[in-house]
Protein backbone atom coordinates (compact mmCIF):
# COMPACT_ATOMS: atom_id res chain seq x y z
CA UNK A 1 0.00 0.00 0.00
CA UNK A 2 1.45 3.09 0.90
CA UNK A 3 4.86 2.75 1.70
CA UNK A 4 7.27 5.75 1.91
CA UNK A 5 10.78 4.34 0.34
CA UNK A 6 13.49 4.43 3.14
CA UNK A 7 15.76 6.99 2.89
CA UNK A 8 19.07 5.04 2.31
CA UNK A 9 21.49 7.83 2.36
CA UNK A 10 20.63 8.98 5.85
CA UNK A 11 20.32 6.23 7.49
CA UNK A 12 19.06 2.30 7.13
CA UNK A 13 16.66 2.21 9.99
CA UNK A 14 13.30 3.08 9.49
CA UNK A 15 11.66 6.49 10.06
CA UNK A 16 9.18 7.80 12.81
CA UNK A 17 6.30 7.92 10.34
CA UNK A 18 7.06 4.55 9.42
CA UNK A 19 7.25 2.97 12.40
CA UNK A 20 4.03 4.71 13.42
CA UNK A 21 2.29 3.33 10.73
CA UNK A 22 3.25 -0.20 11.34
CA UNK A 23 2.35 0.17 14.97
CA UNK A 24 -0.70 1.77 14.89
CA UNK A 25 -2.10 -0.93 12.18
CA UNK A 26 -0.82 -3.98 14.78
CA UNK A 27 -3.26 -4.72 17.09
CA UNK A 28 -2.40 -3.41 20.83
CA UNK A 29 -2.22 -6.50 22.21
CA UNK A 30 0.50 -7.88 20.06
CA UNK A 31 2.40 -4.77 20.54
CA UNK A 32 2.45 -5.25 23.81
CA UNK A 33 3.46 -8.25 23.37
CA UNK A 34 6.30 -7.66 21.29
CA UNK A 35 7.72 -5.00 22.98
CA UNK A 36 7.71 -7.22 26.39
CA UNK A 37 10.31 -9.42 24.50
CA UNK A 38 12.29 -6.59 23.08
CA UNK A 39 13.17 -5.74 26.95
CA UNK A 40 14.64 -2.79 26.57
CA UNK A 41 16.01 -1.20 30.34
CA UNK A 42 13.61 1.77 30.59
CA UNK A 43 11.28 3.85 32.51
CA UNK A 44 9.18 6.41 31.16
CA UNK A 45 6.63 9.18 31.76
CA UNK A 46 3.80 10.35 29.88
CA UNK A 47 4.02 14.44 29.25
CA UNK A 48 0.81 14.73 27.22
CA UNK A 49 -1.95 12.68 27.37
CA UNK A 50 -2.72 9.50 26.63
CA UNK A 51 -5.64 11.71 25.51
CA UNK A 52 -8.23 10.74 23.15
CA UNK A 53 -10.26 13.11 20.88
CA UNK A 54 -11.08 12.93 17.23
CA UNK A 55 -9.74 13.51 13.64
CA UNK A 56 -12.22 14.52 10.93
CA UNK A 57 -11.74 12.50 8.15
CA UNK A 58 -12.25 14.05 4.47
CA UNK A 59 -13.13 12.65 1.73
CA UNK A 60 -12.79 13.89 -2.11
CA UNK A 61 -15.83 14.43 -4.39
CA UNK A 62 -15.31 11.90 -6.91
CA UNK A 63 -12.64 10.30 -5.44
CA UNK A 64 -10.16 12.82 -6.93
CA UNK A 65 -11.76 16.18 -6.26
CA UNK A 66 -12.16 18.69 -3.63
CA UNK A 67 -12.17 17.49 -0.53
CA UNK A 68 -15.00 17.66 2.06
CA UNK A 69 -15.88 16.72 5.46
CA UNK A 70 -17.19 13.15 5.92
CA UNK A 71 -17.28 12.32 9.56
CA UNK A 72 -15.44 12.06 12.77
CA UNK A 73 -13.00 8.70 14.06
CA UNK A 74 -11.77 8.83 17.64
CA UNK A 75 -8.17 8.89 17.69
CA UNK A 76 -5.64 8.98 20.53
CA UNK A 77 -2.32 10.30 21.27
CA UNK A 78 0.49 10.38 23.65
CA UNK A 79 3.86 11.77 24.24
CA UNK A 80 6.47 9.92 26.67
CA UNK A 81 9.99 10.78 27.75
CA UNK A 82 12.46 8.66 28.75
CA UNK A 83 13.81 9.21 32.68
CA UNK A 84 16.77 8.86 31.94
CA UNK A 85 17.22 11.47 29.12
CA UNK A 86 15.57 13.96 27.25
CA UNK A 87 14.41 11.79 24.34
CA UNK A 88 10.99 12.36 23.61
CA UNK A 89 8.04 10.03 22.03
CA UNK A 90 4.88 10.91 20.41
CA UNK A 91 2.30 8.19 19.47
CA UNK A 92 -1.13 8.34 17.27
CA UNK A 93 -4.01 5.65 17.14
CA UNK A 94 -6.99 4.98 15.72
CA UNK A 95 -9.90 4.41 18.83
CA UNK A 96 -9.74 5.09 22.36
CA UNK A 97 -7.27 2.54 23.87
CA UNK A 98 -4.89 5.32 25.45
CA UNK A 99 -2.13 1.92 26.20
CA UNK A 100 -1.85 1.66 22.65
CA UNK A 101 -0.86 5.58 22.06
CA UNK A 102 1.50 5.29 25.23
CA UNK A 103 3.30 2.11 23.35
CA UNK A 104 3.93 3.71 20.07
CA UNK A 105 5.55 6.97 21.93
CA UNK A 106 7.30 4.50 23.60
CA UNK A 107 8.99 2.80 20.76
CA UNK A 108 9.15 6.36 19.28
CA UNK A 109 11.26 7.48 22.00
CA UNK A 110 13.56 4.80 22.25
CA UNK A 111 14.20 4.55 18.69
CA UNK A 112 16.25 7.75 19.16
CA UNK A 113 19.11 6.45 20.98
CA UNK A 114 20.86 4.27 17.25
CA UNK A 115 21.58 0.96 19.02
CA UNK A 116 18.17 0.61 20.66
CA UNK A 117 16.24 1.96 16.54
CA UNK A 118 18.46 -1.16 15.21
CA UNK A 119 17.24 -3.97 17.48
CA UNK A 120 13.79 -2.20 17.57
CA UNK A 121 13.26 -2.23 13.64
CA UNK A 122 15.00 -5.99 13.43
CA UNK A 123 13.31 -7.72 16.62
CA UNK A 124 10.10 -5.69 16.71
CA UNK A 125 9.13 -3.94 13.67
CA UNK A 126 10.15 -6.38 11.28
CA UNK A 127 8.28 -9.96 12.52
CA UNK A 128 4.99 -6.98 12.43
CA UNK A 129 5.87 -5.88 8.97
CA UNK A 130 5.67 -9.56 7.99
CA UNK A 131 2.50 -10.15 10.03
CA UNK A 132 0.98 -7.65 8.80
CA UNK A 133 1.93 -8.33 4.59
CA UNK A 134 0.91 -11.72 5.61
CA UNK A 135 -2.81 -10.75 7.34
CA UNK A 136 -3.69 -8.32 3.98
CA UNK A 137 -2.32 -10.76 1.06
CA UNK A 138 -5.15 -13.36 3.37
CA UNK A 139 -7.57 -10.99 2.79
CA UNK A 140 -6.46 -10.15 -0.39
CA UNK A 141 -6.73 -13.67 -1.52
CA UNK A 142 -10.38 -14.17 0.13
CA UNK A 143 -11.45 -11.45 -1.97
CA UNK A 144 -9.85 -12.59 -5.05
CA UNK A 145 -11.89 -15.88 -4.56
CA UNK A 146 -14.95 -13.59 -5.69
CA UNK A 147 -13.64 -12.37 -8.73
CA UNK A 148 -16.17 -13.16 -11.36
CA UNK A 149 -14.90 -15.18 -14.24
CA UNK A 150 -17.16 -14.32 -17.28
CA UNK A 151 -17.47 -16.90 -20.32
CA UNK A 152 -19.62 -16.87 -22.66
CA UNK A 153 -22.69 -19.09 -23.76
CA UNK A 154 -22.79 -19.76 -27.94
CA UNK A 155 -25.58 -21.28 -28.99
CA UNK A 156 -24.56 -23.83 -31.59
CA UNK A 157 -27.66 -24.76 -34.22
CA UNK B 1 -51.76 32.43 32.90
CA UNK B 2 -48.07 30.32 32.43
CA UNK B 3 -47.62 27.58 35.27
CA UNK B 4 -44.23 25.06 35.04
CA UNK B 5 -45.63 22.08 36.68
CA UNK B 6 -42.92 19.48 37.74
CA UNK B 7 -43.28 16.06 38.93
CA UNK B 8 -42.96 12.22 37.62
CA UNK B 9 -39.18 11.68 39.12
CA UNK B 10 -40.41 8.20 40.61
CA UNK B 11 -41.95 7.43 37.41
CA UNK B 12 -38.93 8.32 35.49
CA UNK B 13 -36.77 6.38 37.43
CA UNK B 14 -38.95 3.33 37.55
CA UNK B 15 -39.28 3.56 33.99
CA UNK B 16 -35.70 3.26 33.06
CA UNK B 17 -35.12 0.53 35.17
CA UNK B 18 -38.01 -1.67 33.14
CA UNK B 19 -36.43 -0.54 30.43
CA UNK B 20 -32.96 -1.90 31.68
CA UNK B 21 -34.71 -5.06 32.66
CA UNK B 22 -36.19 -5.47 29.07
CA UNK B 23 -33.36 -4.47 27.18
CA UNK B 24 -31.33 -7.53 29.33
CA UNK B 25 -34.39 -9.97 28.89
CA UNK B 26 -34.29 -13.80 29.95
CA UNK B 27 -31.85 -13.77 32.62
CA UNK B 28 -31.63 -17.50 31.71
CA UNK B 29 -30.19 -16.66 28.58
CA UNK B 30 -26.90 -15.17 27.89
CA UNK B 31 -26.54 -11.37 27.99
CA UNK B 32 -25.11 -9.89 24.41
CA UNK B 33 -21.20 -8.70 24.37
CA UNK B 34 -20.45 -5.18 22.32
CA UNK B 35 -17.63 -7.61 21.15
CA UNK B 36 -20.33 -10.40 19.80
CA UNK B 37 -22.45 -7.36 18.53
CA UNK B 38 -19.35 -5.59 16.50
CA UNK B 39 -18.78 -8.41 14.70
CA UNK B 40 -21.94 -10.14 13.85
CA UNK B 41 -24.12 -7.23 13.81
CA UNK B 42 -21.48 -5.22 11.94
CA UNK B 43 -23.60 -3.79 9.23
CA UNK B 44 -26.15 -2.02 11.90
CA UNK B 45 -22.95 -1.06 13.46
CA UNK B 46 -21.69 0.52 10.55
CA UNK B 47 -24.80 2.53 9.74
CA UNK B 48 -24.85 3.55 13.26
CA UNK B 49 -21.28 4.68 12.58
CA UNK B 50 -22.44 6.53 8.99
CA UNK B 51 -25.31 8.37 10.48
CA UNK B 52 -23.61 9.00 13.74
CA UNK B 53 -20.78 10.79 11.82
CA UNK B 54 -18.02 9.07 14.20
CA UNK B 55 -15.87 6.40 13.00
CA UNK B 56 -15.30 3.87 16.76
CA UNK B 57 -17.01 0.03 15.97
CA UNK B 58 -16.90 -0.38 19.58
CA UNK B 59 -18.75 2.69 20.63
CA UNK B 60 -21.70 2.01 18.19
CA UNK B 61 -21.72 -1.70 19.15
CA UNK B 62 -22.28 -0.04 22.89
CA UNK B 63 -24.94 2.14 21.90
CA UNK B 64 -26.74 -0.72 19.66
CA UNK B 65 -27.08 -2.62 22.42
CA UNK B 66 -28.08 -0.20 24.90
CA UNK B 67 -30.95 1.36 21.86
CA UNK B 68 -32.16 -2.28 22.18
CA UNK B 69 -30.95 -2.68 18.52
CA UNK B 70 -32.89 0.66 17.71
CA UNK B 71 -30.65 2.51 14.93
CA UNK B 72 -32.17 5.86 14.74
CA UNK B 73 -31.54 6.11 19.11
CA UNK B 74 -28.18 4.57 18.80
CA UNK B 75 -27.03 7.02 15.99
CA UNK B 76 -28.36 9.43 19.00
CA UNK B 77 -26.23 7.90 21.72
CA UNK B 78 -23.38 8.26 19.38
CA UNK B 79 -23.27 11.54 18.30
CA UNK B 80 -24.31 13.07 21.45
CA UNK B 81 -20.84 10.80 22.65
CA UNK B 82 -18.91 12.68 19.91
CA UNK B 83 -19.49 16.23 21.22
CA UNK B 84 -17.98 15.56 24.45
CA UNK B 85 -14.64 14.70 22.12
CA UNK B 86 -11.97 17.50 21.41
CA UNK B 87 -11.14 17.56 17.61
CA UNK B 88 -7.35 16.74 17.59
CA UNK B 89 -6.72 16.56 13.83
CA UNK B 90 -7.94 16.77 9.99
CA UNK B 91 -7.36 13.85 8.14
CA UNK B 92 -5.34 13.84 5.00
CA UNK B 93 -8.04 13.59 2.09
CA UNK B 94 -8.41 9.99 1.44
CA UNK B 95 -7.09 8.62 -1.61
CA UNK B 96 -9.89 5.76 -2.00
CA UNK B 97 -7.95 4.46 -5.15
CA UNK B 98 -5.57 3.03 -2.61
CA UNK B 99 -7.81 1.10 -0.67
CA UNK B 100 -7.66 -2.56 0.10
CA UNK B 101 -10.57 -3.92 -1.95
CA UNK B 102 -12.82 -6.54 -0.64
CA UNK B 103 -15.75 -5.66 -3.05
CA UNK B 104 -15.32 -3.96 -6.49
CA UNK B 105 -18.12 -3.95 -9.02
CA UNK B 106 -19.41 -1.81 -12.13
CA UNK B 107 -22.19 -2.06 -14.02
CA UNK B 108 -20.38 0.33 -16.98
CA UNK B 109 -17.67 -2.17 -18.35
CA UNK B 110 -17.28 -5.82 -18.05
CA UNK B 111 -14.13 -6.35 -18.23
CA UNK B 112 -12.06 -3.91 -16.17
CA UNK B 113 -8.57 -4.11 -14.50
CA UNK B 114 -8.50 -5.63 -11.46
CA UNK B 115 -12.29 -7.75 -12.67
CA UNK B 116 -15.36 -7.60 -11.07
CA UNK B 117 -15.03 -8.46 -7.20
CA UNK B 118 -18.12 -9.35 -5.24
CA UNK B 119 -16.63 -9.40 -2.59
CA UNK B 120 -19.23 -10.56 1.06
CA UNK B 121 -22.51 -9.53 -0.73
CA UNK B 122 -26.11 -10.23 -0.02
CA UNK B 123 -26.58 -9.85 -3.72
CA UNK B 124 -27.31 -13.01 -5.40
CA UNK B 125 -28.89 -14.54 -2.39
CA UNK B 126 -32.49 -16.00 -3.15
CA UNK B 127 -33.71 -13.80 -0.05
CA UNK B 128 -35.01 -17.19 1.57
CA UNK B 129 -34.74 -17.55 5.32
CA UNK B 130 -31.57 -19.94 5.96
CA UNK B 131 -32.89 -22.27 8.65
CA UNK B 132 -29.47 -23.41 9.56
CA UNK B 133 -29.21 -19.98 11.23
CA UNK B 134 -32.12 -20.73 13.41
CA UNK B 135 -29.92 -24.17 14.58
CA UNK B 136 -26.41 -22.45 14.85
CA UNK B 137 -24.98 -24.61 12.00
CA UNK B 138 -21.46 -24.86 11.39
CA UNK B 139 -19.92 -21.75 9.30
CA UNK B 140 -17.04 -23.21 6.63
CA UNK B 141 -13.97 -20.83 6.36
CA UNK B 142 -14.60 -18.43 3.14
CA UNK B 143 -12.44 -19.25 0.01
CA UNK B 144 -9.16 -18.32 -0.90
CA UNK B 145 -7.70 -17.98 -4.52
CA UNK B 146 -4.01 -18.71 -5.04
CA UNK B 147 -3.35 -15.05 -6.02
CA UNK B 148 -3.99 -11.91 -4.31
CA UNK B 149 -6.02 -9.36 -6.29
CA UNK B 150 -4.58 -7.20 -9.24
CA UNK B 151 -4.52 -3.92 -9.09
CA UNK B 152 -7.92 -2.57 -9.57
CA UNK B 153 -7.49 1.21 -10.61
CA UNK B 154 -10.24 3.64 -9.99
CA UNK B 155 -12.80 2.68 -13.48
CA UNK B 156 -13.95 6.12 -13.90
CA UNK B 157 -10.45 7.19 -14.44
CA UNK B 158 -10.67 5.26 -18.08
CA UNK B 159 -13.55 7.66 -19.46
CA UNK B 160 -11.87 10.50 -17.48
CA UNK B 161 -8.83 10.08 -19.57
CA UNK B 162 -10.45 10.16 -23.14
CA UNK B 163 -12.15 13.33 -21.29
CA UNK B 164 -15.70 11.41 -21.61
CA UNK B 165 -16.51 12.72 -17.65
CA UNK B 166 -16.61 15.49 -16.41
CA UNK B 167 -12.92 16.15 -14.25
CA UNK B 168 -13.32 15.88 -10.76
CA UNK B 169 -9.66 17.97 -9.59
CA UNK B 170 -8.55 19.45 -6.44
CA UNK B 171 -8.46 23.27 -6.13
CA UNK B 172 -6.77 23.06 -2.38
CA UNK B 173 -10.11 24.65 -1.41
CA UNK B 174 -10.99 24.16 2.53
CA UNK B 175 -14.18 22.16 2.64
CA UNK B 176 -16.66 24.11 4.78
CA UNK B 177 -17.56 21.95 8.45
CA UNK B 178 -21.25 21.95 9.01
CA UNK B 179 -19.95 20.66 13.21
CA UNK B 180 -18.26 23.67 13.54
CA UNK B 181 -20.85 26.71 11.48
CA UNK B 182 -24.38 25.39 10.96
CA UNK B 183 -25.17 25.33 7.14
CA UNK B 184 -26.21 27.96 5.60
CA UNK B 185 -28.35 27.70 2.84
CA UNK B 186 -27.37 27.86 -0.87
CA UNK B 187 -24.86 25.61 0.65
CA UNK B 188 -22.03 24.26 -1.46
CA UNK B 189 -21.09 20.83 -2.72
CA UNK B 190 -19.43 20.05 -0.01
CA UNK B 191 -21.18 20.66 2.84
CA UNK B 192 -24.22 19.01 0.50
CA UNK B 193 -21.33 15.99 0.69
CA UNK B 194 -20.94 16.12 4.60
CA UNK B 195 -24.76 16.28 5.09
CA UNK B 196 -25.19 13.32 2.61
CA UNK B 197 -22.70 11.15 4.61
CA UNK B 198 -24.32 11.60 8.20
CA UNK B 199 -28.03 11.43 6.50
CA UNK B 200 -30.82 8.93 7.27
CA UNK B 201 -30.10 5.64 4.84
CA UNK B 202 -33.88 5.29 4.40
CA UNK B 203 -34.45 9.20 3.80
CA UNK B 204 -31.97 9.14 0.98
CA UNK B 205 -33.21 5.87 -0.60
CA UNK B 206 -36.41 7.48 -0.83
CA UNK B 207 -35.42 10.08 -2.46
CA UNK B 208 -32.95 8.45 -4.78
CA UNK B 209 -35.79 6.27 -5.58
CA UNK B 210 -38.15 9.09 -6.24
CA UNK B 211 -35.39 10.47 -9.01
CA UNK B 212 -35.36 7.13 -10.69
CA UNK B 213 -39.10 6.91 -10.97
CA UNK B 214 -39.05 10.79 -12.64
CA UNK B 215 -38.94 12.84 -10.12
CA UNK B 216 -35.84 15.06 -10.66
CA UNK B 217 -33.50 13.75 -13.95
CA UNK B 218 -31.18 11.24 -13.69
CA UNK B 219 -30.62 8.28 -15.74
CA UNK B 220 -27.30 6.70 -13.69
CA UNK B 221 -24.88 3.86 -14.30
CA UNK B 222 -22.99 2.62 -11.42
CA UNK B 223 -19.80 3.07 -12.57
CA UNK B 224 -17.93 1.70 -10.05
CA UNK B 225 -18.89 0.58 -6.28
CA UNK B 226 -15.46 -0.19 -4.07
CA UNK B 227 -15.55 -1.32 -0.28
CA UNK B 228 -13.03 -1.85 1.77
CA UNK B 229 -10.41 -0.84 4.33
CA UNK B 230 -7.69 2.64 3.90
CA UNK B 231 -4.89 3.49 6.25
CA UNK B 232 -5.59 7.17 7.51
CA UNK B 233 -3.23 9.71 7.99
CA UNK B 234 -3.21 12.84 9.45
CA UNK B 235 -0.46 16.03 9.49
CA UNK B 236 1.15 16.35 13.06
CA UNK B 237 3.66 18.86 13.72
CA UNK B 238 6.12 16.59 15.70
CA UNK B 239 6.74 14.43 12.52
CA UNK B 240 7.51 15.56 9.50
CA UNK B 241 5.54 13.32 7.21
CA UNK B 242 2.02 12.48 7.61
CA UNK B 243 1.54 9.72 9.67
CA UNK B 244 -0.50 6.53 9.45
CA UNK B 245 -2.92 5.89 12.43
CA UNK B 246 -4.86 3.32 11.52
CA UNK B 247 -7.25 1.81 9.11
CA UNK B 248 -10.96 2.68 8.13
CA UNK B 249 -13.36 0.26 6.10
CA UNK B 250 -15.60 2.61 3.73
CA UNK B 251 -17.93 1.94 1.08
CA UNK B 252 -17.78 4.34 -2.30
CA UNK B 253 -20.22 4.78 -5.58
CA UNK B 254 -19.39 6.79 -8.41
CA UNK B 255 -22.72 7.35 -10.08
CA UNK B 256 -22.17 7.95 -13.99
CA UNK B 257 -25.08 10.31 -15.37
CA UNK B 258 -26.40 11.82 -18.46
CA UNK B 259 -24.54 14.58 -20.42
CA UNK B 260 -23.71 18.13 -19.79
CA UNK B 261 -21.65 20.26 -22.21
CA UNK B 262 -22.16 23.99 -23.47
CA UNK B 263 -21.10 26.12 -26.53
CA UNK B 264 -17.19 25.82 -25.20
CA UNK B 265 -17.90 22.60 -23.57
CA UNK B 266 -18.40 19.30 -25.41
CA UNK B 267 -20.82 16.94 -23.92
CA UNK B 268 -19.74 15.04 -20.98
CA UNK B 269 -21.12 12.69 -18.45
CA UNK B 270 -21.75 13.75 -15.21
CA UNK B 271 -20.73 12.56 -12.09
CA UNK B 272 -22.39 11.64 -8.45
CA UNK B 273 -20.77 10.42 -5.44
CA UNK B 274 -21.31 8.48 -2.47
CA UNK B 275 -19.14 7.54 0.19
CA UNK B 276 -20.10 6.71 3.93
CA UNK B 277 -17.61 5.15 6.88
CA UNK B 278 -18.48 0.98 6.95
CA UNK B 279 -20.06 -1.33 4.40
CA UNK B 280 -22.39 1.14 3.59
CA UNK B 281 -23.27 0.29 0.08
CA UNK B 282 -26.92 0.93 -0.56
CA UNK B 283 -26.36 4.15 1.40
CA UNK B 284 -23.79 5.26 -0.92
CA UNK B 285 -26.02 4.52 -4.01
CA UNK B 286 -28.45 6.58 -2.96
CA UNK B 287 -26.19 9.30 -1.57
CA UNK B 288 -24.76 9.18 -4.97
CA UNK B 289 -28.10 9.89 -6.69
CA UNK B 290 -28.86 12.51 -4.05
CA UNK B 291 -25.61 14.02 -4.74
CA UNK B 292 -26.29 14.32 -8.45
CA UNK B 293 -30.06 15.33 -8.16
CA UNK B 294 -28.61 18.03 -6.07
CA UNK B 295 -26.77 19.80 -8.69
CA UNK B 296 -29.39 20.20 -10.78
CA UNK B 297 -29.15 23.74 -10.36
CA UNK B 298 -25.31 24.28 -11.00
CA UNK B 299 -25.64 21.94 -14.48
CA UNK B 300 -28.78 24.14 -15.45
CA UNK B 301 -31.08 21.43 -15.55
CA UNK B 302 -34.83 22.61 -14.48
CA UNK B 303 -35.65 21.69 -10.50
CA UNK B 304 -38.77 19.56 -10.95
CA UNK B 305 -38.40 16.97 -8.18
CA UNK B 306 -38.06 16.94 -4.16
CA UNK B 307 -34.87 15.22 -4.65
CA UNK B 308 -33.21 18.13 -6.35
CA UNK B 309 -34.12 21.28 -3.90
CA UNK B 310 -31.31 21.37 -1.41
CA UNK B 311 -32.90 22.92 1.27
CA UNK B 312 -35.65 20.69 1.70
CA UNK B 313 -32.96 17.34 1.20
CA UNK B 314 -30.28 18.64 3.14
CA UNK B 315 -32.96 19.95 6.17
CA UNK B 316 -34.56 16.72 6.69
CA UNK B 317 -31.96 14.26 6.19
CA UNK B 318 -30.91 13.99 9.51
CA UNK B 319 -32.26 11.23 11.46
CA UNK B 320 -31.39 12.37 14.67
CA UNK B 321 -32.70 16.30 13.95
CA UNK B 322 -36.25 14.91 12.48
CA UNK B 323 -36.40 12.53 15.45
CA UNK B 324 -35.97 14.62 18.02
CA UNK B 325 -38.50 17.20 16.63
CA UNK B 326 -41.13 14.66 15.74
CA UNK B 327 -40.70 13.16 19.62
CA UNK B 328 -41.11 16.27 21.21
CA UNK B 329 -44.89 16.34 19.95
CA UNK B 330 -45.02 13.82 22.65
CA UNK B 331 -44.12 15.76 25.49
CA UNK B 332 -46.48 17.82 27.54
CA UNK B 333 -48.63 20.70 25.78
CA UNK B 334 -50.95 20.69 28.46
CA UNK B 335 -51.56 24.73 28.13
CA UNK B 336 -51.29 24.51 24.60
CA UNK B 337 -54.07 22.10 23.73
CA UNK B 338 -56.31 24.24 26.47
CA UNK B 339 -55.95 27.55 24.46
CA UNK B 340 -57.29 25.38 21.11
CA UNK B 341 -59.98 24.01 23.04
CA UNK B 342 -60.69 27.15 24.15
CA UNK B 343 -60.90 28.64 20.94
CA UNK B 344 -62.96 25.22 19.61
CA UNK B 345 -65.44 25.66 22.13
CA UNK B 346 -65.98 29.35 20.96
CA UNK B 347 -66.28 28.31 17.75
CA UNK B 348 -68.76 25.82 18.23
CA UNK B 349 -70.81 28.25 20.70
CA UNK B 350 -70.78 30.84 17.44
CA UNK B 351 -71.53 27.96 15.04
CA UNK B 352 -75.22 27.93 16.19
CA UNK B 353 -76.08 31.31 16.73
CA UNK B 354 -78.43 32.92 14.35
CA UNK B 355 -77.22 35.55 11.68
CA UNK B 356 -74.02 33.81 12.61
CA UNK B 357 -72.37 33.56 9.32
CA UNK B 358 -70.68 37.07 9.99
CA UNK B 359 -70.05 36.41 13.79
CA UNK B 360 -68.14 33.33 13.66
CA UNK B 361 -65.93 34.27 10.51
CA UNK B 362 -64.89 37.44 13.28
CA UNK B 363 -64.19 34.96 15.61
CA UNK B 364 -61.79 33.00 13.28
CA UNK B 365 -59.76 35.92 12.65
CA UNK B 366 -59.45 36.48 16.65
CA UNK B 367 -58.61 33.15 17.02
CA UNK B 368 -55.97 33.27 14.08
CA UNK B 369 -54.13 35.99 16.13
CA UNK B 370 -54.90 34.47 19.35
CA UNK B 371 -52.89 31.55 17.72
CA UNK B 372 -49.34 33.27 18.34
CA UNK B 373 -48.86 33.58 22.18
CA UNK B 374 -49.99 29.95 21.79
CA UNK B 375 -47.35 29.29 19.96
CA UNK B 376 -44.90 31.19 22.32
CA UNK B 377 -46.65 29.38 25.22
CA UNK B 378 -45.75 26.01 23.48
CA UNK B 379 -42.12 27.08 22.80
CA UNK B 380 -41.59 27.96 26.94
CA UNK B 381 -43.85 24.62 27.72
CA UNK B 382 -41.40 22.30 25.81
CA UNK B 383 -38.24 24.24 26.93
CA UNK B 384 -39.63 23.66 30.63
CA UNK B 385 -39.99 19.81 30.23
CA UNK B 386 -37.61 18.81 27.64
CA UNK B 387 -33.90 17.49 28.65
Amino acid sequence: MKQTPLPQTQTQTQTQAQRQRLLALTPCERLEEGWAELALPVTHRCVRGPETGMAMVRGRMGGTGNAFNLGEMTLSRASVTLDDGAALGHGWVAGRDHRHAELIALVDACAHRPEWAERIDAELMAPLARELDAAREQASRTAAATRVDFFTMVRSE
Amino acid sequence: MYVAVKGGEQAIANAHRWLADRRRGDRERDALSVAQLAEQMNLAVDRVMAEASLYDPELAALALKQASGDLVEAVFLLRAYRTTLPRLAETVALDTGAMRLERRVSATYKDVPGGQVLGPTYDYTHRLLDFLQLADGEVPEPARAEQALEACPPILEQLDAEGLIERETDDGAEPYDITRDPPDFPVDRATRLQMLARGDEGYLLALGYSTQRGYGRNHPFAGEIRIGTLEVEIAVEECEAPVCIGEIALSECQMINQFAGSRDRAPQFTRGYGLAFGRNERKTMAMALVDRALRAEELGEPVQGPAQQPEFVLAHADSVEASGFVSHLKLPHYVDFQSELELLRRLRSAHGQPDGAEDSRETVDDGGKKKEPAVEQDTNESEQVSP
